[in-house]
């Protein structure tokens, strides 16, 4: 059996949503490269509505699968909707991660809290 | 194109391997303690073998004791250098900071039991220095063990020095030649070499099969208690087809060494040069005292395991000393212990390569890694940072 379930590769090898807003309003990283492990979540929210959101990766498999999944699962979403993502939505969502590797989706989780909470300090209502 | 680049991870079994292995699973299924021809003729080949063997690395026959492997092999060679120190009242051990788990785990539970060890540095070359060590020997040391080269890094270690030096100051002195065996001449006289480690898989031979060599007079300890092989040293009906491959994949290695190891690395070369062209890459260890066909770089801004992920679906089977691929939260203490740190020893890749790599595949391999590495950048929050001078560059 691999590592990997078909999904995890198939947004490892073409993770949705990758790189940068210029104009976001909310910005959440997290993780720290001593770890092996960051992510950073772009969000462009208009009117409660995440109209927009981008992400970059440095990390293994799974951490950019994980990224990739979660900004699939609250696009176009109300901002109140994302601050329920989980990191079991996120890994269910890609068929399973491998024990050691639950804490990527536990990373996606909090990349998105960081970021709304980004949103929240400048002045957004969640 | 499919390379297959992980030869320090295990070796493809060799045709001549092979055809020494399988009439003894077919034909010679014989348990060598019997007396009955059969069994016999299975003792015959087990002893045959045994001299085979003996006679590449310049060794008697009865100095060699077979093992399931390198990590049995290394514990018995520990665990039995502590229990004679034991007896003389010499209970501390040297060894060095990169050595295999099988070695570091070994003296862990050596360390619990109340000897002393000191771990050598191993400086950003990756190689021991013998002052150091020499300064390090104390009365009461009874074992130094440095492997004979890297499992990750590929150095060669100051062997023949270190084992003069040990012989000068009446230390036993232990090899793990897991990785040099049948890749670099080895001489357990010339070299003083007390006791070595091998196993098979790493030279073509068969898994689950590897020896010890320990010098006469060196008294082992046994690991395995239950019958009389291996003169009493190591319990269980001796694994016939293995250690005949074994006997067959090492004969070739040797016979093919100087060959293969010029041709190895003057690929390995061409392979270090393309990839140092990568911006802000790095070789680890020493770049002429290395293994033929070790390649193994750190690259700025990316993590390894994504790397070898997008390499294997270019057909690239390679390794790498991340966090990730090793299962632990902290990368390679072998890329540790030669200064890098932490966020860098994450984006390592180790290529291994075999005796049939060509210039093509290396060429393909430094092409694919270049596009993976700038890929992964592309994305990568770390190089963003890097890039835009918020944080400074490591390499």
């Amino acid at each position: 059996m691999a590592l990997y379930s078909e999904k995890v590769m198939d947004h490892f090898r073409n993770p949705r949503n990758v790189g940068v807003i210029e104009d976001a309003n909310a910005v959440g990283q997290v993780g720290n490269a001593k770890c092996g492990d960051i992510m950073k979540m772009y969000l462009k929210i208009e009117d409660g509505i995440i109209q927009d959101v981008k992400f970059e990766t440095f990390g293994c498999g799974s951490a950019i699968a994980s990224s990739s999944m979660a900004t699939e699962l609250i696009k176009g979403k109300p901002v109140s909707e994302a601050m329920k993502l989980t990191n079991k939505a996120v890994t269910e969502a890609l068929d399973g991660l491998p024990a050691h590797k639950l804490h990527c989706s536990v990373l996606a989780e909090e990349a998105i809290q960081a970021a709304l909470e980004d949103y929240r300090s400048r002045g957004g209502e969640i | 194109m499919k390379i297959y680049a992980d030869n320090a991870a295990t070796t493809p079994m060799s045709r001549a391997a092979l055809d020494a292995m399988i009439p003894c699973l077919e034909k010679l299924y014989g348990n060598p303690s019997s007396l009955y021809a059969i069994g016999q003729e299975a003792k015959e080949v087990l002893e045959r073998a045994r001299e085979e063997i003996a006679a590449v690395i310049g060794a008697q026959p009865r100095e060699i004791t077979f093992t399931s492997g390198g990590s049995e092999a290394d514990n018995q060679a520990l665990l039995s250098a502590a229990a004679l120190g034991q007896r003389r009242g010499k209970r501390h051990i040297i060894s060095t900071a990169f050595e295999h788990h099988a070695v570091l785990h070994t003296l862990k539970k050596l360390e619990q039991e109340g000897f002393e060890v000191t771990l050598l540095p191993v400086h950003e070359n990756g190689i021991v220095d013998v002052d150091e060590l020499a300064a390090a020997i104390r009365p009461d040391t009874c074992l130094v063990s440095v492997m004979y080269a890297n499992n990750e890094i590929g150095t060669i270690q100051p062997i023949r020095e270190i084992g003069a030096l040990c012989r000068s100051r009446g230390v036993l002195f232990h090899t793990d030649a897991v990785q040099a065996m049948g890749h670099l001449p080895i001489d357990v006289n010339a070299e003083q070499i007390d006791m070595l480690s091998a196993s098979a898989h790493k030279f073509h031979g068969p898994k689950g099969v590897g020896f010890l060599y320990a010098r006469r007079g060196v008294a082992l300890t046994n690991v395995i208690e239950g019958g009389a092989q291996e003169r009493g040293k190591r319990a269980g009906t001796e694994n016939v087809p293995g250690i005949a491959a074994m006997a067959a994949a090492l004969r070739e290695s040797e016979a093919n060494r100087e060959r293969d190891a010029a041709h190895t690395a003057a690929i390995r070369d061409r392979l270090i040069a393309a990839l140092a062209e990568i911006p802000h890459s790095a070789l680890n260890g020493d770049a002429a005292r290395r293994l033929p066909g070790n390649v193994n770089f750190c690259f700025e801004g990316i993590e390894g395991e994504s790397l070898l992920l997008l390499l294997d679906d270019r057909g690239i089977s390679a390794s790498s000393g991340s966090a990730c691929t090793s299962g632990s939260l902290d990368p390679s203490h072998v890329l540790l212990a030669i200064g890098r740190p932490h966020d860098v020893a994450h984006g390592s890749l180790r290529l291994s390569l075999g005796a049939d790599v060509t210039e093509e595949e290396a060429d393909y391999i430094a092409r694919s890694v270049a596009e993976v590495v700038a890929y992964l950048r592309s994305f990568s929050p770390v190089w963003r940072d890097l890039t835009a001078g918020k944080t400074p560059f490591l390499l």
